[in-house]
């Protein structure tokens, strides 16, 4: 079921959280709602889901405006973060619980939950307590809880966040399918942006309250609207140098200079964003400096360069350079791939 | 060996201490199944006499143990279960709702439970006689339930504020209504507290003395520490073997209560349930 969101506006007694924010999630669609902390992506999940009233616009669902319509008639299913499973039954009584209280008969119950319960793997489980059972099966029980009602609509709020890193790495790809195998509409609320990028369609980016940016994964790493989603995506993360437009020139803070006839030539100074793959010895040479530090990280090797102007960038190379801390070097750009950006920080 | 050995002196202080108690009850128990000589403390012959108030007919002039316990029997139960269900749904929406006067409200438990009772018992006195509760079984219930209540319900409150409020969430995206959650998902989770709360105010309207003695003297309201002090009251002859024989009786539910549930009536403090 589509979603979407018209000028919705939240506020707690005298602070606006968010404001007038626009946002259709398509049928079928896993959307991640990403972003620091504190930018509002729970308080925009409980208006979703209803746990927190609209001060201003609509939520509609399909076509139906559920603005100001009780969670319990929404019929959304929801994962919290700490799970939230009922400590006092069992895994198969927990996932039942919303069918009871439905007042499903009891064999419908018992099929659907046994069905739900395959398609989570958690049949072994159903008799367990949740303080039996791990993280990873916690969660799936969470999960099997939100699904069985046959939902319109699933929110889950940062739902990996509290697992190990291999664990997080399972339930990406078991999320993702179970949402693709039950063609539910989906909106994942996140921080972390490699589960974003391999989980969704989608991906919302927010930043204090609003939503800067909304596109596919590959898009938003490629094109990013702004200097904060630059900054955002990645990891290890973008840096950032200060350049003069000089003609069809840019010039780096170090003396190098960069061709461009794009350029409008009213703007004066800009922000070029470089990631850390996009420097390197591969591109040629022209921009020298010191290596600062080496991280070493398996696969690859991350550099942080300090240039002679003093300012710093960052590379990604793969493991087996010779280089040690404070080694000269003498590395290009890629220049296809430089994001240019003006001094307020929007992309030119 | 050693460890029993660190401890030691711990015990030895605390066998010391504890002694007079010990004497104490060594000897309302000894006492209440013997007879002793005039001039001495050493028993010399086992006897259930004393206990005979509770199969002989009552005397003139004095209430059938039997009623009187009942009587107990009633008021304490009654208390603990109005003091249960009060706090039980009182705590909750101090808790989790927001009403108006939410802090007054709250600041208020904490005075009315720091306050001491006997000060209030005139005024109580004056209302109850004009109410017309003076002297029945009724009125003194109202009158300890009240007063337990802010206990209760601060006791109450602290659990339920343990439970996680995305449960409740939970249920309510499960569809249920907020009754229902509280009925099914958080009442469950603080019956530890409710538990604890009901065997101590139990026992509290067992034993209490002082709002019957005053509200209630007459016979029909009768309870058992009335009764007892009615025994030694009554000065023409004081029957001390009774006395404790009747004390034995009236301590005998408390002993076995706090027996059996000891480790539950623990959790009061420990205040709340891990999953
Ligand atoms: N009940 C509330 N009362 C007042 N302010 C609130 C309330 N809930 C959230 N806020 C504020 O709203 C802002 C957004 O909160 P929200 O929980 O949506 O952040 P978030 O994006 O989910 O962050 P995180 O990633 O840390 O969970 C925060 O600044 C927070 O302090
Ligand atoms: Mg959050």
């Amino acid at each position: 079921m589509q979603i979407t969101l018209q000028n919705f506006t939240k506020t707690f007694d005298d602070v606006t959280v968010i404001e007038d924010m626009n946002l259709e999630v398509k049928d079928g669609e896993m959307l991640a709602l990403l972003g620091p902390s504190g930018c509002g992506k729970s308080t925009t999940l409980f208006a979703i889901c209803g746990i927190h009233r609209v001060n201003g616009g609509k939520i509609l669902f399909g076509d139906s405006d559920v603005s100001d319509l009780p969670s319990q008639k929404r019929n959304v299913g929801v994962v919290f973060q700490s799970y939230a499973l009922y400590p006092h039954m069992n895994a198969y009584e927990n996932i039942a619980f919303p069918l009871k209280v439905r007042k499903d008969k009891p064999a419908d119950i018992k099929r659907q939950v046994h069905e739900i319960a395959k398609l989570t793997h958690i049949e072994e489980l159903l008799e367990r307590k949740p303080g039996q059972l791990s993280g990873g099966q916690q969660q799936r029980v969470a999960l099997a809880r939100a699904l069985v009602r046959k939902p319109d609509i699933l929110l889950l709020d940062e739902p990996l966040a509290n697992l190990d890193a291999k664990l997080r790495l399972e339930m990406r790809a078991e999320i993702r399918r179970i949402q693709l195998e039950t063609g539910i509409t989906a909106i994942l609320v996140t921080h972390d942006q490699v589960e974003a990028m391999s989980m969704c369609d989608r991906i919302a980016l927010m930043h204090d309250g609003k939503i800067v940016q909304l596109d596919k994964p590959s898009e938003m790493y490629d094109n990013p609207a702004n200097k904060f989603v630059a900054d955002f995506l990645g990891n290890p993360p973008i840096t950032f140098l200060d350049a003069k437009h000089q003609g069809d020139l840019l010039v780096l803070p170090n003396g190098h200079e960069i061709k461009n006839t794009k350029l409008n030539a009213a703007i004066e100074m800009l922000q070029i964003g470089i990631r850390p793959e996009c420097f390197g010895p591969q591109f040629g040479t022209g921009i020298k400096g010191v290596v600062k530090f080496i991280e070493k990280q398996g696969r690859e090797e991350l550099f942080d360069i300090e240039l002679t102007d003093g300012s710093q960038l960052r590379s990604i190379q793969s493991s087996g350079s010779n280089l040690s801390i404070g080694d000269d070097i003498d590395w290009g750009l890629a220049l296809d791939d430089l994001l240019l950006f003006d001094m307020q920080g929007d992309r030119l | 060996m050693s460890h029993n050995f660190r401890h030691w002196p711990i015990i030895v202080i605390l066998s010391i201490v504890s002694l007079p108690l010990i004497i104490m009850f060594t000897f309302q128990i000894i006492d209440t199944f013997t007879t002793h000589p005039i001039d001495s403390m050493i028993p010399d012959k086992i006897t259930f006499e004393q206990f005979s108030f509770l199969w002989d007919e009552a005397e003139t002039g004095r209430a059938n143990i039997w009623e009187v316990t009942l009587n107990t029997f009633i008021f304490a139960t009654t208390t603990a279960v109005v003091v249960c269900t009060v706090s039980m749904t009182t705590a909750y929406a101090l808790s989790r709702l927001n009403f108006p006067f939410r802090r007054f409200f709250l600041g208020g438990l904490i005075i009315l439970h720091a306050f001491p009772t006997v000060t209030l018992i005139i005024a109580i006195f004056l209302i109850l006689q004009i109410i017309g509760l003076y002297d029945t079984l009724m009125g003194v219930i109202m009158v300890k339930a009240a007063l337990e209540l802010p206990f209760g319900i601060w006791i109450m409150k602290g659990f339920y504020d343990n439970v996680p409020w995305e449960i409740e969430m939970a249920g309510v995206q499960d569809g249920a209504s907020r009754f229902t959650v509280w009925w099914k998902l958080v009442l469950p989770q603080v019956q530890p507290g409710i538990f604890a709360l009901m065997i101590f105010s139990f026992l509290s309207g067992w034993s209490e003395f002082l709002l019957p003695q005053v509200l209630a003297p007459g016979n029909d309201a009768q309870v058992l520490s009335t009764y007892m002090t009615a025994l030694i009251a009554d000065d023409t002859k004081i029957d001390f073997a009774l006395f404790k024989a009747v004390g034995m009786f009236y301590a005998l539910p408390v002993i076995a209560i706090y027996l059996i549930f000891q480790n539950k009536l623990m959790n009061i403090y420990g205040g709340g349930t891990k999953g």
